[in-house]
């Protein structure tokens, strides 16, 4: 009899072409690559100086979100792109594709997203995977038992040319999470209390596995929210078991395998759950009926606590002192009725529909505050075709939110849409980092309904007061 | 890659925990499409000022930081962000190895394959070392050791492939292209040969 393995090291072992020992890591054979047009442009330079071709071609997907425009008249319209460094960057990409025949889904295509949210979308993100692309939210792949980690470009150009990987095996931490989620606090609530939790160093060296009921109970796109914050924690990557869940989400996707090949790849995705009785490295226990809508305070995601709770002290603490200073915050303070500038909905962490249809649900027949600004971006241009095929792009713009074409936009603001210096911005995105969202911009991480509460109030909300 | 096998210096010390690679090098500044010149914008919003004038007070600014090729970085250095302008922004700017008591995944790999040295320590050595700013540190990479002036050798890890790389100048890529042959039998085993 073998020993039971977990998900991750079933996947792991599958994808060994050389197995790591004590002098030389692994060498791991990659399914999936993808790229976009930040991270990767100095990796195809190191192919042309080395007169290098990708090895499988037909194993790399591009497509460009981080520093494009999400104003429909740059996008579609034929104006310029406004940023543009950002115009030379997605040329540039343009040309690799084309100087190396990658398939690239381009600024006008239908297809077109965010990276971590097309990848499932299309069905190229599949179980037992292994995904990479030079990008730490890579994370996000997980949700369907893909192992899917982020790499520098360095790795990029690697994958490229070799298809390959030189991996140490990462240990492995179940985070078991039983309970309902109460009414009112979704899978960003669940994760930034995992991250309050573990810390934002705690999954280091780390690949976590979510599971139990709870996790089990979440459809694909809450599913993708919590993986995609596993970096946050420091992990390497997040994973959950694919289930008949997954198989529904999968099923009928176009790049998902068809017929006969859909029932050999779903029998083969039935044995890749983790063996009872398999051994992690580290495990916790989280009780998911006792969570409430969280919120981050400070300028990391794991500085986080309950909507309605008050800003901890930590009186000798000069780092912490150094970070509520930048927010404007003080310890002992209540976050409620705070007041709020900008709302941020989107992102590879909630821009999918389901988060859209969450939102929407709370701003039906109300309005957005006087004085707050509100961005609604689509994670992808499908996404976007679903959400204006149900309506919701009717209720953000009634409400007096701004509604525009896909991609990562006011998560990093390389695109130009960028929080003005000392607003508050409560953003359904991931990094609450100093100056991610624009030179002194202060970044609240909430849940899509969280944040569609605070910006019909136009002050910190606890969203079951809406409801 | 040249081979390090030792680096000396004085250290410049920034002792914030949890410092992510937003900070080590903001967003706006990836829209270049090479490697080079990144340093100027290395910690840009902490260096500079809103009217872009360095801050005095901001220690890569101070005259003892000049020269300065060790950074003793607080606990869990370069979270965040896959960015590998992060350690292309420290090099060009002359940074060689950062200490630390924790350095996250993606940003020591990343390190790694640009000759910038991560040194992971335990919490007395550095105490010792953030106490001591500006104190003569040596490295040495054969023996995966960092020496304070006190004379004291601290060991640290450093896997052991990664050691060999920075040591002979060999670049993963080359070691990868060499395992073709297995890679094809990898392939042609999955049936896509
Ligand atoms: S939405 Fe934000 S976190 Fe996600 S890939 Fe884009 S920039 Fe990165």
């Amino acid at each position: 009899m073998t020993a039971p393995l977990t998900l991750f090291e079933k996947v792991w072992r599958s994808h060994e072409v050389v197995p790591e020992t004590p002098d030389t890591p692994a060498v791991l054979y990659i399914d999936l690559h993808l790229i976009h047009e930040v991270t990767s442009p100095q990796a195809f330079t190191v192919l042309r100086e080395r007169g290098l071709k990708p090895r499988r071609p037909e194993r790399t997907f591009a497509t460009m979100d981080h520093s494009t425009p999400t104003r429909t008249e740059q996008v579609f319209g034929g104006a310029p792109i406004s940023v543009e460094a950002a115009a030379r960057q997605v040329r540039e990409l343009e040309r690799n594709c084309a100087e190396f025949s990658l398939e690239l889904l381009g600024l006008r295509d239908a297809r077109r997203g965010i990276v971590h949210i097309i990848g499932p979308e299309l069905g190229l993100t599949q179980p037992g995977k292994t995904v990479v692309c030079g990008d730490s939210h890579t994370s996000t792949h997980g949700a369907l038992g893909a192992l899917a980690f982020g790499i520098g470009t360095t790795e990029v150009g690697h994958v490229l040319a070799t298809q390959c990987l030189l991996q140490r095996k990462a240990r492995t931490f179940a985070v078991n999470v039983h309970g309902r989620l109460p009414e009112g606090v979704g899978a960003k609530d669940l994760i930034l209390a995992i991250i309050g939790r573990i810390g934002v160093a705690g999954g280091t060296g780390h690949v976590i596995e979510y599971r139990g009921e709870t996790i089990g109970a979440l459809d694909m796109d809450a599913r993708m929210t919590v993986c995609n914050m596993s970096i946050e924690a420091g992990a390497r990557a997040g994973m959950i078991a694919p289930d008949e869940t997954t198989f529904r989400y999968l099923a009928g996707r176009p790049r998902a395998p068809q017929g006969a090949a859909w029932e050999a790849a779903v029998a083969g995705w039935r044995q890749l759950p983790s063996d009872p009785g398999a051994r992690f490295d580290r495990e916790i226990d989280i009780d998911a009926s006792a969570l409430e809508p969280m919120l981050t305070y400070g300028t990391n995601p794991g500085m986080v606590i309950p909507v309605g709770g008050a800003i901890p002290e930590r009186p000798d603490d000069p780092v912490f002192a150094k970070s509520l200073a930048y927010m404007g915050f003080a310890p002992g303070q209540p976050l409620r009725e705070h007041p709020v500038n900008v709302v941020f909905i989107g992102s590879c962490t909630n821009g999918r529909l389901s988060d859209l249809r969450t939102a929407a649900s709370l701003l039906r027949g109300r309005k957005v505050a006087a004085g707050v600004h509100m961005l609604v971006v689509p994670g992808s241009q499908q996404v976007k075709r679903e959400a204006e095929a149900e309506g919701l792009d009717r209720v953000f713009i009634e409400a007096g939110a701004e509604w525009r074409e896909s991609g990562c936009s006011m998560c990093l603001g390389m695109n130009g849409d960028l929080v003005p210096k000392g607003h508050y911005a409560v953003s359904t995105s991931n990094r609450n980092f100093e100056g991610r969202q624009g030179i002194g911009a202060r970044t609240l991480l909430a849940s899509p309904l969280t944040a569609a509460a605070c910006a019909v109030r136009g002050r910190i909300t606890d969203p079951r007061e809406l409801l | 890659m040249e081979p390090i096998r030792t680096l000396r210096s004085r250290t410049v010390v920034l002792p914030a925990s949890d410092v992510d690679t937003d900070q080590i090098i903001p967003a706006r500044f990836l829209t270049t499409t090479t490697r080079e010149g990144l340093g100027k914008h290395l910690f840009a919003d902490w260096r500079y000022g809103p009217d872009g004038a360095p801050r005095a007070e901001f220690v890569l600014n101070q005259a003892h930081a000049s020269g300065c090729s060790i950074l003793i970085a607080g606990h869990n250095f370069g979270c965040g962000s896959s960015r590998e302008h992060a350690p292309w922004a420290l090099t060009d700017f002359g940074i060689h190895a950062v200490v630390s008591t924790q350095i996250a995944d993606i940003f020591r790999n990343n390190a790694l394959k640009n000759g910038l040295l991560p040194v992971i320590v335990e919490p007395a050595a550095h105490r010792w070392l953030i106490e001591h700013p500006g104190a003569e540190v040596s490295i040495d990479l054969d023996s995966s050791t960092l020496t304070l002036p006190t004379g004291e050798a601290i060991r640290f890890p450093l896997e052991p492939f990664a050691r060999y790389c920075l040591m002979n100048g060999v670049d993963e890529l080359g070691f990868l292209l060499a395992r073709e042959a297995q890679i094809s039998a990898y392939e042609a085993r999955r049936g896509q040969a």
